[in-house]
């Protein structure tokens, strides 16, 4: 399963895939990228519902993303992160920059 | 039966032992073999996740640090590469009573200072977007976490864990 990419009211909602791996993340890093480039965009939404895994390379897509928006004031969240990929969020520090959601 | 198994002692309950490619594709093979290697000790759903990360975390080390094998990669698939640096990672489980141990071995480049690469935070490819926290969750999720390492000797990580909740701590929480 790959991720899903769509952007609303400038926002880009990225729905990730069950597994975050280094197999994946490069790729989807550098299409998160090319819609961080093309619109205007305020702010990134990470959806982890269908996201059963998750390692350290998640924390390195987040991590980037948010180094790319945060100096024009753009803000990151997360929604639906389960306990596991809450653990990560915390452990990592990401939790000071990320806002979780319900 | 199992009591009775019990009797031919050999020191371990079960083992395991494998040797892959160190290439992207096989991080998600390592995390499945050892989900089904413990699926007997009904460890919770936590501790299932807590040896999947620890586990997904040294083999990717081994590919992206150990072997340079930083590209995603699909056997067969057109875009990837045929010729990248074929090193193996090998990965070794055994079952002791309760306690889960797991090695995850590489030869490639080794490293130059453990105690710095165990800091949170610290990368030698910050290019790639590595964010440092390989072994601060091995550490956070396992028990036991040793790195036996040097420059041009490979690494090999071992880690260990003691898994399956009793029913009624199960209960408690
Ligand atoms: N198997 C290995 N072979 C060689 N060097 C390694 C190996 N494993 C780890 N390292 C070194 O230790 C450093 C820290 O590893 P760690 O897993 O904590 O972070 P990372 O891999 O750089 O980033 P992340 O795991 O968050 O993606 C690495 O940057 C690398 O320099
Ligand atoms: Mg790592």
């Amino acid at each position: 399963m790959e991720a899903d990419f769509q952007v609303i009211d400038n926002y880009l909602m990225v729905k990730m895939p069950a597994e975050i791996d280094h197999h994946q993340s490069g790729a989807i890093s550098r299409k998160a990228d090319s819609f961080l480039l093309r619109d205007s965009i305020q702010g990134i939404v990470f959806d982890f519902e269908d996201t059963k895994f998750m390692d350290s390379s998640g924390v390195g897509i987040i991590m980037g993303r948010y180094k790319k928006i945060s100096c024009l004031g753009g803000r990151i969240f997360a929604i639906h992160a389960d306990r596991q990929i809450r653990r990560i969020l915390y452990i990592s520090g990401l939790s000071k920059i990320v806002e979780i959601m319900e | 039966m199992k009591q009775e198994e019990k009797k031919i002692s050999r020191g371990y309950d079960n083992e395991l032992r494998m040797e892959f490619d160190a290439v992207s594709c096989n991080e998600s093979f390592a995390r499945m073999a050892v989900s089904a290697f413990i699926a007997p000790l009904n460890p919770t759903m936590e501790e299932m996740a807590d040896v999947k990360t620890a586990v997904s975390e040294a083999v990717t080390n081994a590919i992206i640090h150990g072997y340079g094998n930083v590209q995603g990669y699909i056997p067969g698939h057109m875009q990837c590469p045929r010729e990248i640096s074929v090193g193996k990672v090998r990965m070794y489980c055994r079952i002791e009573g309760d306690v889960l141990a797991v090695e995850i071995e590489d030869d490639g480049q080794g490293i130059d200072n453990v105690e710095q690469a165990l800091e949170p935070l610290f990368t030698t490819k910050p290019e790639l977007e590595r964010s440092g926290m390989g072994f601060a969750f091995m550490e956070a999720f396992m028990d036991d976490l040793q790195i036996l390492s040097a420059p041009g000797r490979g690494c090999k990580i071992v880690m260990e864990k003691k898994l399956g909740s009793m029913p009624w701590l199960e209960e408690d929480e």
